[in-house]
């Protein structure tokens, strides 16, 4: 079942747009965000009813899409480190390294009490301020191995 | 010089309206009002302004594009999807001056007629998305948007559209897609989205430093902006710099500012003691430049000469620390993670590429590896359905004919020549 607020959120989203399918979006966000940080078969039955589509539309919808975590769940804090170019040369591989071995876990894996996984992504738009990575919602700007020790400790 | 784009970066709580009116925001959507919207039309198109997004086309024309017919929905699209990666020009504007945006997509509205606008941002950017809703919020309660806004005749309503992770939403159609809750796949050309855009309405879509452009071009004329950079490329640019410079960051200078003096004079030289190696002038899909070129003007047609764009703006530059395999290999790794699949060439073509350049990267490479690269990009280039299949092999020649013998190195003697 999406949660109450969830459904207040797709509420929300249908009034921008004049066909409920360009709502699916913002309702697989809001019901990813309810889940904790991925989607469900469940999850894409009740949004298709709601916006009047086919369940497999919007499976769709959301296989196209890197964000969405089909089946998937994340720990509580989802590590993304940017792998491209300018995080590169600045020395992003360094990093994950860095942070495999911290974690004891490897990219793409969680830790076994749930609360980090650990994944690379593409460009997210902070090069000047690289290297750099996002967890759950926020961007933390010119890592160093220090301030990366720094944060993963203020991970509870 | 003067900076119009990113004027109030920097200014303490330079997102809510109060501090942008008193410094001047507004005014030019108010005067706007009170012209025809051709006339608009016409200022823009004579200040020579190009779409700031990569394809460098006259705005003022693609306006032009949209039929006159007040009986017929007509939409404004803002891209602000900035997936190019070395890019981070639109997010620095959303994040710190949104009314910026917000005023520049009123004007813009206004000229083409469109009563409902949308602003397509990435969905990782969530900060900037939330700023962006806090800002129209703050516009609504002050009646500078919604029904009659300013007391005038005209309304308009403002969306944001959260992306959700996928670098072909910035292609324009694809990124109409999107916002219908299609998958994002490009749509073919003719029929143009002037003509036929979102739901099938005319459209406009432009970038969001385009649509920053504007208020200053009412304010200031249109024959004050084109006499800033070049004949051909006027205005201010927002240059993304990144990597090895000592001040990367955004910085706002005339169009046709040559790559020696971005580097050098603004951005304080390189970031250690290493020379230069190579500049990739316009974001991964414009081709590098070598330390021979550093007097390449950045504007949209002496980067063409050169064979290579100015796409979004963004310089990434590269010490002789920097491996020519390892570069193309990541940046070949983003374009085959990042097609959408409907053409063979791209779907199929780029995984290839990605996986010969890697077991060259990691020294595993085998004789007639490097020839292999060049008849796949042969048999990429100019067949794929959208832009994204050329920008790989556009890359990847650019570092093939520069740097072959890197390539050669790392298949010889399994390992890198650089580092
Ligand atoms: C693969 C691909 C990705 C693109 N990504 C972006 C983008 O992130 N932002 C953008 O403004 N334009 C992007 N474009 C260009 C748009 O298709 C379009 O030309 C632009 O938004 C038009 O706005 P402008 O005229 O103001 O530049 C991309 C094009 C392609 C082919
Ligand atoms: S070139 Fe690539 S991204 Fe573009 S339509 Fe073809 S598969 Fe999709
Ligand atoms: S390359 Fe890492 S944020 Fe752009």
């Amino acid at each position: 079942m999406l949660s109450e607020e969830a459904k207040k959120e797709i509420e929300k989203a249908l009034r921008k747009y004049p066909n409920k399918r360009s709502a699916v979006m913002d309702a697989l966000r809001s019901a990813q965000k309810a889940r904790g940080g991925h989607l469900e078969k469940a999850d894409m039955d009740e949004i298709a009813v709601i916006l009047e589509m086919q369940s497999v539309e919007v499976n769709a919808a959301a296989a196209f899409y890197t964000m969405y975590n089909i089946d998937k769940p994340v720990g509580r804090h989802h590590i993304q480190v940017c792998r491209n170019i300018s995080c590169s040369l600045l020395g992003a591989e360094h990093l994950i390294k860095h942070m495999e071995r911290t974690l004891n876990i490897k990219t793409g894996e969680t830790t076994p009490d749930k609360r980090i996984t650990l994944s690379t992504v593409e460009c997210l738009g902070s090069c000047g301020t690289a290297p750099m990575m996002q967890i759950n919602d926020d961007f933390h700007e010119n890592l160093t191995e220090a301030k990366v020790d720094e944060i993963l400790k203020g991970l509870k | 010089m003067e900076q119009i784009i990113l004027k109030n970066l920097g200014k303490p709580d330079s997102h809510k309206l109060e501090n942008y009116a008193a410094s001047g925001g507004y005014k030019a959507i108010q005067s706007a009002l009170k012209m025809r919207p051709d006339n608009i039309v016409q200022m823009v198109k004579d200040s020579g302004l190009r779409g700031r997004g990569g394809a460098g086309f006259s705005t003022g024309l693609k306006w032009s594009f949209i039929p006159k017919d007040p009986t017929i929905q007509k939409y404004l699209c803002c891209n602000a999807d900035e997936g190019e990666p070395g890019t981070f020009k639109d997010r620095g504007i959303m994040d710190n001056d949104p009314h910026l945006l917000l005023e520049g997509m009123m004007i813009t509205s206004y000229a083409i007629g469109a009563s409902v606008a949308y602003i397509y941002i990435r969905g990782e950017f969530d900060f900037g998305a939330r700023r962006l809703d806090a800002a129209i919020d703050e516009a609504y309660a002050k009646g500078y948007l919604g029904k009659n806004m300013f007391g005038s005749n005209f309304s308009l309503d403002i969306y944001v559209h959260k992306g959700f992770g996928a670098y072909i939403c910035g292609e324009e159609t694809a990124l109409l897609e999107s916002i219908e809750g299609l998958r994002a796949q490009p749509r073919k050309k003719p029929p143009f989205p002037a003509l036929a855009g979102l739901y099938g309405k005319p459209t406009v879509i432009n970038n969001v430093e385009t649509l920053a452009c504007i208020p200053a071009i009412i304010e200031k004329g249109p024959e004050w902006f084109s006499k800033i950079g070049t004949e051909k490329s006027p205005g201010p640019k927002v240059f993304c710099v990144s990597g090895h410079v000592k001040k990367p960051g955004l910085y706002e200078l005339p169009m046709g500012t040559t790559v020696r003096d971005l580097i050098f004079n603004h951005c304080g030289g390189m970031l250690t003691g290493r020379p230069l190696k190579a500049v990739i002038p316009g974001g991964v899909s414009a081709p590098l430049l070598t330390a021979r070129e550093l007097d390449t003007p950045l504007d949209f047609d002496s980067l063409a000469a050169k064979g290579s764009m100015l796409g979004s703006g963004a310089v990434i530059v590269m010490d002789e620390s920097a491996c020519m395999v390892k570069s193309a290999y990541i940046i070949n790794r983003f374009f085959s993670h990042e097609s959408c699949g409907k053409c063979t060439p791209c779907r199929d073509g780029t995984p290839w590429l990605t996986r010969v350049l890697k077991r060259i990267e990691h020294g595993e490479g085998n004789p007639g590896d490097i020839e292999l690269l060049e008849s796949l990009c042969t048999n990429i280039f100019g067949r794929t359905f959208c832009p994204l299949g050329d920008g790989a092999v556009m890359a990847l020649r650019g570092h093939l004919k520069n740097f072959r013998e890197e390539f050669q190195f790392h298949i010889d003697h399994k390992r890198c020549m650089a580092s």
